[in-house]
């Protein structure tokens, strides 16, 4: 076998077995550090298929921040500095047949579709293209994602200071 | 790359990737020694004396051996898979960050294009592995040490990476060995050379403001609140003891390095001869490089013996309230600087 088959089969492992435990870990704590180590698997498997830059923003945004601020929030929680943070299963039944009927799509869609397999091809310069891309042809969806961004940061603290101020009213 | 990886001899892969390792271990043993002495000598007093003779010079190797005899203690409420790795965590994320510096003129672990924005990416681990430390110790002051280490390496990574972003704007490459060899040549004002802190006033500031963020991502005083010793008992490194212990300190000075050697790559010419061609060529680059980081080293350790530790409160507004509007402000008045020269 090849390298990187063999490189493949071995994170594609990590993933799943990563995402099965977060899945079924009852300590939500074990669960997060499993996500970590989902999504460290899968910008491996970025890596793989040439796309170094989507790796890189893969591990800087959602292990160097979405999850931190996960850790952050779960820790800020007067539960979170117990050692028996669990989590509990409820609405049994319609989680389940919704679950059941989205696999059951998703399995549908993977057998039926004719995939097209290509051999990957080599890029020498990811992010001179990606930038010119964004900067030429998809600028308007990039600007648009800009000021959604924007709106969400002003959102944000306009709810901060204003709990802030409530406090201050209230002590 | 990966065609590339398959042609060549495993064994040099192996070879390839230890020379950073070596580096790395030569580098820490020393470091400790030094941040020892320093801290005698700021304080008026000798350090070390005693082991290997010359100025106590084998107290880090003693230091090593100690630590290897010592038992592995794991507390028995610990989360235990995720005390036992979160050190090796913690170094292997700064062990792989070395992979795109450029050692010298020719040597670099890996020439990719996306050279700092990857290293950025991987460090961020750290701080993951240092809440995991702080969690799975199931200790107080290692959580409170945890916690407190994403707040500021969270905050601290936003004027990182708009003063990084600074020079990427000068120089319009993120490979960190393009960036170096854009940076040769004694051009400025006829004797200096063309390194970037020399090329913009503004740019001057942005390496303030890069310092004063690797000093906080670095947990380095007035920073440290992370592992604080008089108030938080060392922090997330409460529980560990013996090689796991150790395996944090060496992560730890590995960081400094690291960022160090990135302040010098960004800022100070990287691997160039401040002298132009004189004492140039890949052993001499090695050379200048090393000196280049190790004297950041030095001042991150100067500052360490000089300063007080900051609060949590002040941490905060420096970086929120001072670094972030100046860095985007920076950010721009460089960017108009490079439009209008």
């Amino acid at each position: 076998m090849e390298l990187t088959t063999i490189l493949f089969y071995l994170f594609s492992i990590v993933t799943i077995g990563a995402a099965a435990v977060m899945v079924f870990s009852k300590n939500i704590v074990h669960s997060a550090f499993a996500l970590m180590f989902a999504l460290i698997g899968v910008a491996a498997l970025y890596v793989l298929l040439y796309a170094d830059f989507l790796a890189a923003t893969q591990l800087l945004v959602y292990v160097g921040g979405i999850l931190i601020l996960i850790l952050f929030g779960v820790m800020l929680t007067s539960l979170g500095y117990t050692f028996n943070f669990r989590t509990i299963t409820v609405n049994l039944v319609p989680a389940t047949v919704l679950s059941t009927g989205a696999a059951v799509l998703l399995i549908f869609a993977f057998v039926t579709t004719e995939w097209k397999i290509t051999e990957v091809a080599e890029r020498p310069d990811t992010v001179y293209d990606l930038g010119m891309m964004l900067m030429g042809d998809y600028i308007l969806p990039f600007i648009v994602a800009g000021v959604l961004l924007l709106i969400a940061i002003i959102g944000a603290i306009l709810m901060s200071t204003r709990l802030s101020a409530e406090n201050k009213g209230g002590t | 790359m990966t065609q590339y990886l398959l042609n060549i001899n495993p064994i040099a892969i192996l070879v390839h990737a230890a020379i950073p390792l070596t580096i790395i271990l030569v580098y820490a043993l020393v470091a400790i020694w030094a941040e020892r002495k320093v801290a005698g000598f700021i304080q008026d007093r000798l350090g070390p004396m005693r082991v290997g003779g010359w100025h106590g010079w084998a107290q880090s190797i003693a230091d090593l051996l100690k630590l290897i005899q010592k038992e592995d203690i794991i507390p028995a409420d610990s989360s235990r898979f995720l005390f036992k790795f979160a050190p090796f965590m913690m170094f292997a994320a700064s062990y792989a960050a070395f992979a795109v510096i450029p050692f010298s003129s020719s040597y670099i672990g890996s020439n990719i294009n996306i050279g700092v924005f990857y290293l950025l990416a991987v460090t961020s681990v750290l701080t993951l592995s240092i809440i995991m430390a702080g969690w799975a110790s199931n200790n107080k002051w290692s959580l409170l040490g945890g916690m407190r280490s994403a707040a500021q390496l969270v905050s601290y990574e936003v004027p990182t990476i708009a003063t990084v972003l600074t020079v990427i704007v000068v120089t319009g490459s993120l490979n960190l060995m393009t960036i170096t060899e854009m940076q040769s040549g004694n051009d400025i004002l006829g004797f200096l050379p063309n390194w970037l802190i020399f090329q913009n006033p503004f740019l001057l500031v942005a390496f303030v403001i890069f310092f004063i963020s690797i000093l906080a991502e670095s947990h380095r005083v007035p920073f440290d609140l992370p592992e604080s010793e008089s108030e938080l008992v060392a922090g997330y490194q409460t529980e560990y003891s013996g090689m796991r212990w150790a395996m944090f300190m060496l992560a730890e000075y590995a960081d400094m390095l690291l960022l160090s050697l990135l302040g010098a790559t960004l800022f100070f010419g990287g691997w160039n001869s401040p002298f132009g061609e004189f004492m140039s060529g890949p052993f001499w680059s090695f050379f200048w490089f090393m000196l280049k980081g190790l004297l950041l080293v030095f001042v991150m350790m100067w500052i360490r013996w000089t300063l007080p530790r900051y609060r949590v409160d002040q941490l905060m507004y420096i970086c929120w309230s001072i670094l972030i509007p100046l860095s985007f402000i920076n950010l721009v008045l460089v960017a108009l600087w490079e439009v209008i020269f």
